[in-house]
């Protein structure tokens, strides 16, 4: 018991500095002109933080399914707010 | 624990509303967002950005000692989370303060250099009500904090009954990741053009 959770606390302190380069990489790269680039890169990392944040720090990965099943549902129906949306906003230029 | 994470679902949606509210407004004015997220003060978001993830750490760190019962630890570790957090909230005013100074609250005295005032308006307003709901959420989280400290001290927390840390560390963390969206989104922006 008590090995795992050293084991665990080693994560955390791992997971803890991949979230500090990430947010140093996010904050750089913001510097660089890449276009439409630097969006895609700026929610990547976003996606990868909020993702390991979820997963060890929330300790999702080791949750009942029932949680996973509560968590891919939230993130399902943000997906469908934002796509719904979008085939309106982003094709009224559309001829 | 389940309760705890379907109120987080709806919370993704509330904020994702705020979201998607910014993406249509960035999508119609791409130029003037740039150009007035470039007012924002970079060092102090980042410098937030990694006093919330620190954070992070301890309440990850505290729901561990909660669970094996080392009660001297747990209190340090709550402290310190709650201590971030107000670092956070203090690092915000001073930043509201000097938009304030700038003249960057939207409404009447509203003023912005440039082609895009009215645009910029609208990014500022989305700015105050993201970030301010936010900070909302972080002083709720320290109430929450605060609780715990007090069961935590008085001997309510065990080994044996430390679900009430893990629900609340949900909450706290959860918190921390709308602001790992809103950091790129809000402040750097716009920041390649110079």
């Amino acid at each position: 018991m008590s090995t795992e959770h050293a084991g665990s606390r080693r994560a955390y302190y791992a997971v803890f500095l991949v979230l500090l380069a990430c947010t140093y990489l996010t904050w750089q790269v913001a510097y660089f002109d890449l276009g439409p680039l630097n969006t895609l890169a700026a929610l990547g990392i976003a996606i990868f933080k909020a993702t390991l944040v979820v997963l060890f720090f929330m300790h999702a990965r080791t949750s009942p399914r029932l949680t996973w099943l509560v968590v891919i549902a939230g993130v399902f129906w943000l997906l469908i707010l934002m796509t719904l949306t979008a085939t309106d906003y982003l094709t009224r230029t559309w001829r | 624990m389940l309760g705890m994470w379907v109120f987080l679902v709806t919370e993704i949606l509330f904020f994702g509303g705020l979201f998607l509210t910014y993406s249509v407004y960035r999508y119609w004015y791409p130029a003037a967002f740039a150009a007035a997220s470039h007012e924002m003060i970079v060092w102090a978001g980042t410098l937030n950005t990694v006093v919330l993830i620190t954070s992070s750490l301890t309440m990850a760190l505290a729901v561990q000692a909660a669970h094996t019962g080392e009660r001297r630890t747990l209190i340090v570790l709550l402290i310190a989370t709650m201590a971030l957090g107000c670092v956070f909230l203090g690092v915000k005013a001073f930043e509201y303060r000097t938009e304030f100074v700038e003249r960057h609250i939207p409404g009447h005295g509203f003023q912005f250099e440039g082609a895009y005032a009215r645009q910029a308006q609208i990014f500022f307003s989305l700015y105050f009500v993201m970030t301010g709901l936010h900070a909302l959420h972080m002083i709720i989280g320290l109430g929450v904090m605060a609780v715990m400290l007090w069961w935590s001290w008085r001997g309510v927390i065990t080994a044996q009954y430390s679900s009430p840390i893990e629900i609340s560390g949900l909450y706290w963390h959860f918190v921390d990741i709308v602001w790992i969206f809103l950091f790129p989104l809000l402040y750097l922006v716009g920041r390649h053009v110079h």
